[in-house]
């Protein structure tokens, strides 16, 4: 199966190079539309689409990964394709944990990933890293909904202790006790909780159930990681499959990107140390990630959040991904590329089209870091 | 009186056609060159295959040994899925569990229905109706079954609830058909759909056979008086035994194979529930397709190791299949 879907695959990529080169092809044959078109050996000129620096940038860049930065990848390759047009970005989204592999591998020149590397992975990096290793780079962030399908019920407050509960399938109805006390005045119907959570292995399922065991480490007792733990409740496939379900059945609840939560489907505010409930937003996730630590050795920039934020409106149950790759020893024909693809979402109108998307933009501060450590990339 | 002991009096089988020894000996004695080329390319296919089944059996086996030495929990019994853990801790009684139950419930739906639609085709059915009946029942072979699995989750999942209710209501105490009252996307809602799945292939195959029932049997019963049910259970039936049989097995296969339907349909979960109709278990195909794309090495190694054990499992179908056939050889379509 896996020879079948890498031949696939070979076959497709062989195609994109013949597409693109086909294009690439055209594109010198065309007009140049505008001034400040790139020129490919013309040092670091300014694209006409904002602040692209197209440098000395040029080739194919594989890179594969994250599902859950899919669509900021996509918005950010179509603005960047058109303002360098020597270069080609092929991100695979088949999922943080192939992505890595991947990259571990030498196929890759980045991977996307939902979860920082694991001190393993970053020892076996050395393989592909000469003399040095892989790093993380935040660059995207986005709210983890809790989406829910309570008849009657337009507003709801939930703390960790009683989301770990609804998650472990200790509360069983919707007017339990718990639920009433963060909620009061609500009308509160006897439906049955149906708690959905991912049947595939998931980044998302792997920060959630972070959020659950550090906010509420009385009521979640289990490990955690990309496969969900905890037993009862149900399952669905992807974070379109449990969105889906929440929207069909009465008194379900369930985890997801905030993109996810359309058509109606109602999100839950966040009870934290703050005096407040927070709403699932992109303008409060950020705010999450800016309170964050970076807990990465030297160069790494993993980010460690505050799961018990005492700020006011910081959302705590933030997801942030991370682009990785080698800190020194990256491929030298894709170097430049990369650096350049980099720059450009770490920057200001890279990071300013994330909000749109659903996802939240790195808070000022870290995205300079993000910044100069791109910059150092060799 | 039996009308199946015509077959026992039958006259014996020619003796070996003289044709056979006759290719034979061109086989061997080929001289002329594109005899000898097209010797050649099909003795070279046939032992290709055979090493491609080789390498392919090596490398999964393989593989599967790798990550078998570092599996802390008991491959057989345990009930969970933490291959990319570190250590890593799986087990697949689970799946198995999930993988033959719902094969089980497909089969108990599906092969009385196919028997009875091949039946009706071959002997109810005026002619103008049973050409549809089949052309439909074959384009439900056509349907991928990613659309099925859309189907499933959209139109049959929430159609199920009335059927639930009335089951947990009325027959909740044997336990087997006992209902919390969450979603209805258990192992009896993935056995409807994959007995749906599999109706095509069961009924084509059963119809074939009915159709080669011996004229003579038939009108041998229908002269001794027998009725039209009279025939088919003393004529036809034990007569299509084989057939029906091998072609149930060719549904099973596909049913315990079957993936992105039940993916799509079921709510796994890494336990084992005595309810059908609550959530419960999963299957090995359905956990290859959703833990493969963030699964590690090892994650990848254990997946591949319990897809040996559908292989196994799926060999062992097969060759039941084949000895149940070979034990009533004397019905079979091809001796007719």
């Amino acid at each position: 199966m896996k020879l079948q879907r890498k031949n696939r695959l070979r076959a497709l990529s062989l195609g994109a190079v013949a597409v693109s080169g086909a294009l690439a092809l055209t594109a010198c044959g065309s007009d140049d539309t505008g001034g400040g078109s790139t020129d490919a050996s013309g040092g670091a000129q300014t694209a006409a689409a904002g602040s692209i620096a197209c440098d000395d940038a040029k080739g194919e860049v594989l890179a594969a990964g994250s599902s859950a930065q899919k669509n900021a990848i996509d918005a950010w390759v179509k603005n960047y394709q058109a303002a360098c047009k020597d270069v080609r970005i092929n991100y695979n989204p088949k999922g943080s944990g192939a992505g890595i592999t991947n990259f571990l591998q030498g196929q890759t020149a980045f991977a996307g990933s939902d979860s920082a590397l694991k001190p393993e992975e970053i020892t076996e990096s050395a393989k592909v890293c000469e003399n040095s290793q892989a790093i993380d780079l935040p660059m995207v962030g986005g709210p983890i909904a809790l989406g829910y399908n309570v008849p009657g019920v337009e507003n709801l407050v939930l703390d960790a202790p009683t989301l770990a509960k609804i998650f472990d399938d200790k509360i069983k109805t919707w007017d339990d006790e718990a639920i009433a006390k963060l909620n009061p005045g609500a009308d509160l119907p006897d439906t049955k909780v149906q708690a959905f959570h991912r049947s595939d292995e998931s980044g998302t399922t792997d920060n959630f159930t972070k959020y659950l065991k550090d906010a509420a480490p009385g009521d979640w007792k289990y490990e955690g990681g990309k496969a969900w733990q905890a037993k009862g409740g149900q399952s669905a496939q992807g974070s379109s499959g449990v969105a889906q379900q929440v929207k069909e059945t009465p008194g379900a609840i369930s985890y997801f990107e905030l993109s996810y939560a359309k058509d109606g489907i109602k999100t839950v505010d966040v009870k934290t140390d703050a005096t407040q409930p927070v709403k699932a937003t992109s303008d409060n996730a950020s705010k999450a990630i800016a309170a964050a630590k970076i807990v990465g050795k030297g160069k790494d920039l993993a980010l460690e959040l505050d799961y018990t934020p005492t700020t006011e409106g910081a959302y705590p149950i933030t997801l942030v991904t991370y682009e990785i790759l080698c800190e020194k020893g990256n491929d030298p024909e894709t170097l430049p590329a990369v650096k350049s693809f980099l720059t450009y979402i770490a920057g200001e109108d890279g990071q300013s089209l994330l909000s749109s998307n659903g996802y939240a933009p790195l808070p000022a501060e870290i995205a300079t870091k993000v910044r100069e450590t791109i910059a150092s990339l060799s | 009186m039996d009308i199946t002991t015509t077959q026992d009096t039958a006259p014996p089988p020619l003796s070996p056609p003289p044709a056979e020894t006759r290719q034979k000996q061109a086989a061997r004695g080929a001289t002329r060159p594109g005899d000898r080329i097209f010797l050649g390319l099909s003795r070279g296919s046939g032992i290709f295959l055979l090493a491609l089944m080789a390498a392919i059996a090596v490398f999964l086996t393989y593989r599967a040994a790798l990550v078998l030495t570092k599996n802390e929990g008991n491959f057989f019994t345990t009930f969970e899925w933490e291959a990319n853990g570190s250590p890593p801790v799986f087990g697949i009684a689970v799946l198995a569990f999930g993988t033959i139950v719902s094969a089980l419930i497909a089969m108990i739906i599906a092969v009385p229905v196919a028997v009875g639609i091949a039946l009706f085709i071959t002997h109810y059915a005026p002619r103008k109706l049973s050409g549809p009946i089949s052309y439909v029942i074959d384009l439900l072979a056509a349907v991928p079954s990613i659309v099925y699995g859309l189907w499933g989750a959209l139109v049959l999942v929430p159609h199920m609830t009335g059927l639930f209710s009335w089951l947990d209501e009325y027959f909740g105490w044997t336990g087997i058909f006992a209902w919390q009252g969450g979603a209805p996307r258990s192992m009896l809602t993935v056995g409807i759909l994959l007995a749906i799945m599999i109706l095509p292939i069961v009924t084509n195959v059963s119809r074939e056979v009915f159709k080669q029932v011996p004229q003579m049997h038939e009108e041998a019963a229908l002269a001794l008086g027998a009725t039209r049910w009279e025939v088919i259970r003393m004529a036809v039936l034990p007569f299509g035994r084989s057939g029906v049989i091998s072609a149930s097995m060719l549904g099973l296969g596909r049913a315990l194979g079957e993936t992105m339907a039940v993916a799509t349909v079921l709510s796994p979960t890494f336990d084992i529930n005595a309810s059908l109709l609550d959530p419960g278990g999963g299957t090995f195909a359905q956990n290859i397709a959703s833990k493969f794309g963030e699964a590690n090495t090892t994650g990848q190694d254990a997946l591949i190791a319990s897809g040996l054990v559908l292989f196994v499992i799926t060999l062992l179908v097969n060759g039941a299949a084949r000895a149940i056939i070979a034990r009533r050889k004397e019905y079979s379509g091809a001796n007719g």
